[in-house]
């Protein structure tokens, strides 16, 4: 060893002279503060800043409101009769939905969830095409472009990538188009949530994520969901600001998604939106909620509801009369009549579509059984 | 499907042997340059030009936007391909390698290959999945599956897989102009493989779904594709010294599947062996073979036979040699096709 060690040659001074090659500085990429979301979720319900907004807006919303809570009981019912397969309601969460369609413009996109049926009708789709999905004449009744909107995502969160995909790309094409895509509390476990915000924030894509948190993924509660301080917290690690509000109150949800659309359009990138809300009717008619949660909770949230809040301010602040409730709830009531007259009408469906549209032109393995349904079909009607 | 031919640019260079990675790299330029909608989208194919290079320079060529190195989540890159696919471009994103594609493969099935069905034809997915696929390139673990069997049981997915470099580039380009979503997979062990096309001749752009007869012959058929057409084409001459005269048929498409070509081969041999890398328990070769049997059952003089991979995980690449199927053991398939004489 002595020897060995003898004929290394250092040079002079070698130990003396290293030096640790200091790290560089470390730097954030973006100044999380601005992103982070205010403790509190915004309200304009019960604060003088009511007195800034539209009337004829507040009115919009009030009698948006009044349709898609009977919009939801109609549907509800409709499920009892076995017209519909399922109906995922969303009695309690009205505001968050027709703020969702109320803050987009007519070019603009709406990724929906499954549970999102009113937003896409509260955005004028027609009640019955909405919901042939849960009819289950077809999966999706309506023509995406022509309303722009794509079809309700039964997967969790898949359909929030789409959004992001669509905004790039009609960035990319020079139009100032927004998508807003819609998930709930339980989605933003998925995979696809975190990629999609992902890719929205590097990508900077004129998109909203509308979070609606109400409570609950069919039984499991927020607080097995998620560790985060809030949902709306989550964007910060993006690199997009995070917006938390109080779900139930249409003026605010309105507000914040207007904000955050008007964002998205001038060039700001993407923003993720909470908006904490409660879901009153159980996950579907399939669902048990008692098993999970108590009376008082939800009496809690009945008092919160969205409907009696906006109509209390509106009617103290002389904006809604007795004329005015009369007339949503007359308008509300003939959209239940009409969507359960024709809703009671059985659908007539063609067995050949079953082949229509799998690829754009038929393979010949495809025409084979084409061809063998159709001679099952035709020895049917002969019987 | 669409069938056109492109005229190309006038001659620059002395024909060189091209490679398919050059065959697939030319195909997806020539179609940018072609039609503004296509964009190339996944994770190193800009800068870097793709691990294997088939992106090279189309991000110098056509800007980032036009190929656009994108974060690292397959699902996130397929997903947002959706979305662009929706609002009118035609996206051919590249999954870096076959078991990379997995994290992608809910996207794959529950929208692209369901969109134009969901939606009565109003909303197609005119977008192409590459995919490089199979072994033989010594790759460790997750760099060698032959996965086309999970996107054949999809319905409303074209799978496509080109054999030689000529078919790189048609193929390619028939299923970037294609209005269905195209699985292309790539056989990464022929990306290196060459041949005498030329990029700049007019090349034919064949359709979607045309399996060829690469060898006639009259003993038997040998049903491939991929990685395994060269290996059969060998085997085909070295049973020519056996007195075996074999054809050999490459699909080129396994979705949609050229039965007409496949069982026109067989009634004329009699006998086929379907060879593949993927594995052989409810593998491709079992549709196959039971489609030939549906189909020419009164033709055949020996039951289909199937030389596939083995029923396990792809192999560590040491050992990855005694997995594939060889000359070899396509040459005892054949000799087990004696039917009459055995039993």
């Amino acid at each position: 060893m002595q020897q060995r060690s003898s004929t290394v040659q250092e040079p002079p001074g070698a130990a003396r002279d290293y030096r640790l090659t200091p790290p560089p500085a470390w730097q954030p990429r973006t100044d999380p503060a601005p992103l982070l979301p205010d403790a509190e979720p915004v309200r304009v319900l019960g604060t003088d800043a009511v007195a800034d907004a539209d009337p004829a807006l507040l009115r919009r919303l009030y009698a948006e409101l009044i349709r898609g809570r009977r919009y939801n009981a109609q549907a509800t019912a409709l499920t009892k009769q076995g017209r519909l397969a399922v109906y995922p309601s969303t009695t309690g969460q009205e505001a968050c939905e027709v703020a969702a369609a109320l803050a987009l413009e007519e070019r603009d996109w709406l990724f929906p969830s499954y549970r999102d049926t009113l937003a896409a009708v509260a955005r004028g789709l027609d009640p019955v095409e909405a919901l042939t999905l849960l009819r289950g004449d077809w999966h999706t009744g309506y023509d995406p472009h022509e309303h722009r909107i794509a079809p309700l995502s039964t997967p969790l969160a898949t359909q929030l990538p789409h959004a992001v995909g669509l905004a790039h790309a009609a960035r990319l094409k020079g139009d100032d188009v927004v998508a807003l895509a819609m998930v709930g509390d339980g989605g933003t476990s998925e995979g696809d949530f975190h990629k999609a915000l992902n890719f929205a924030a590097v990508w900077q894509a004129p998109v909203v994520f509308l979070v609606q948190n109400n409570g609950f993924a069919i039984s499991v509660p927020l607080a097995k969901q998620t560790a985060a301080p809030s949902l709306a917290h989550k964007a910060v690690g993006y690199g997009m600001p995070g917006r938390l509000v109080d779900g139930n109150d249409a003026v605010a949800v309105h507000q914040v998604l207007t904000e955050a659309v008007t964002r998205a359009r001038r060039g700001g990138g993407p923003t993720l939106v909470e908006a904490v809300t409660y879901r009153i009717d159980a996950h579907t008619n399939a669902d048990d909620a008692t098993r999970y949660r108590g009376d008082a909770e939800v009496e809690t949230w009945r008092a919160h509801d969205p409907i009696v809040i906006l109509e209390r301010e509106l009617t103290e602040r002389g904006i809604l009369d007795e004329d005015g409730r009369r007339a949503a709830a007359e308008d509300a009531e003939e959209m239940a009549a009409r969507l359960r007259e024709r809703m009671n009408a059985d659908p007539v469906l063609d067995p050949m579509d079953l082949f229509a549209h799998v690829y754009a032109e038929k393979t010949a393995q495809l025409r084979e059984q084409a061809a063998q349904l159709r001679a099952e079909l035709d020895a049917e009607s002969e019987a | 499907m669409t069938t056109h031919t492109t005229a190309r640019p006038a001659a620059k260079a002395a024909a060189k042997p091209a490679t398919m990675a050059q065959a697939l790299q030319r195909a997806m330029r020539d179609a940018m340059a072609e039609d503004p909608t296509v964009h190339v989208m996944g994770e190193d194919v800009g800068t870097l030009g793709g691990v294997f290079r088939v992106t090279d320079g189309l991000a110098k060529e056509f800007g980032e936007d036009r190929c656009t190195d994108t974060p690292l989540a397959e699902a996130g890159i397929l997903g947002a391909a959706v979305g662009m696919a929706m609002y009118g471009l035609r996206p051919v994103v590249e999954m870096q390698f076959d078991a990379f594609a997995y994290p992608a493969f809910e996207q794959l099935v529950s929208h692209v290959s369901r969109m134009r069905n969901r939606t009565r034809g109003t909303m197609p997915m005119p977008l192409v999945v590459r995919i490089p696929y199979g072994g033989g390139i010594g790759g460790v673990e997750h760099h060698s599956d032959s996965s086309e069997i999970y996107y054949m049981a999809t319905p409303g997915l074209h799978v496509v897989t080109p054999a030689t470099v000529e078919d790189a580039y048609g193929l390619l380009r028939a299923a970037i102009a294609s209005d269905d979503p195209v699985v292309f997979l790539e056989p990464k062990r022929l990306y290196w493989s060459k041949s005498d096309w030329s990029p700049e001749a007019p090349a034919a752009v064949e359709p979607i779904g045309k399996a060829v007869v690469r060898r006639p012959g009259t003993s038997a058929t040998l049903v491939t594709y991929g990685p395994s057409l060269p290996v059969c084409l060998e085997a085909a001459e070295a049973a020519a010294a056996e007195g075996w005269d074999l054809e050999v048929v490459d699909l080129r498409s396994l979705v949609p599947f050229d039965e007409e070509t496949v069982c026109a081969s067989v009634r004329r041999t009699g006998r086929a062996v379907v060879v593949h890398e993927s594995t052989g328990f409810a593998g491709p070769g079992a549709e196959i073979a039971a489609r030939i049997t549906e189909r020419c059952f009164h033709h055949l003089e020996a039951p289909v036979l199937r030389v596939a991979g083995f029923d396990i995980p792809y192999p560590p690449p040491m050992l990855e040699r005694h997995h594939l199927p060889g000359v070899d053991r396509i040459l005892d398939a054949v000799a087990r096709l004696q039917w009459e004489a055995q039993s």
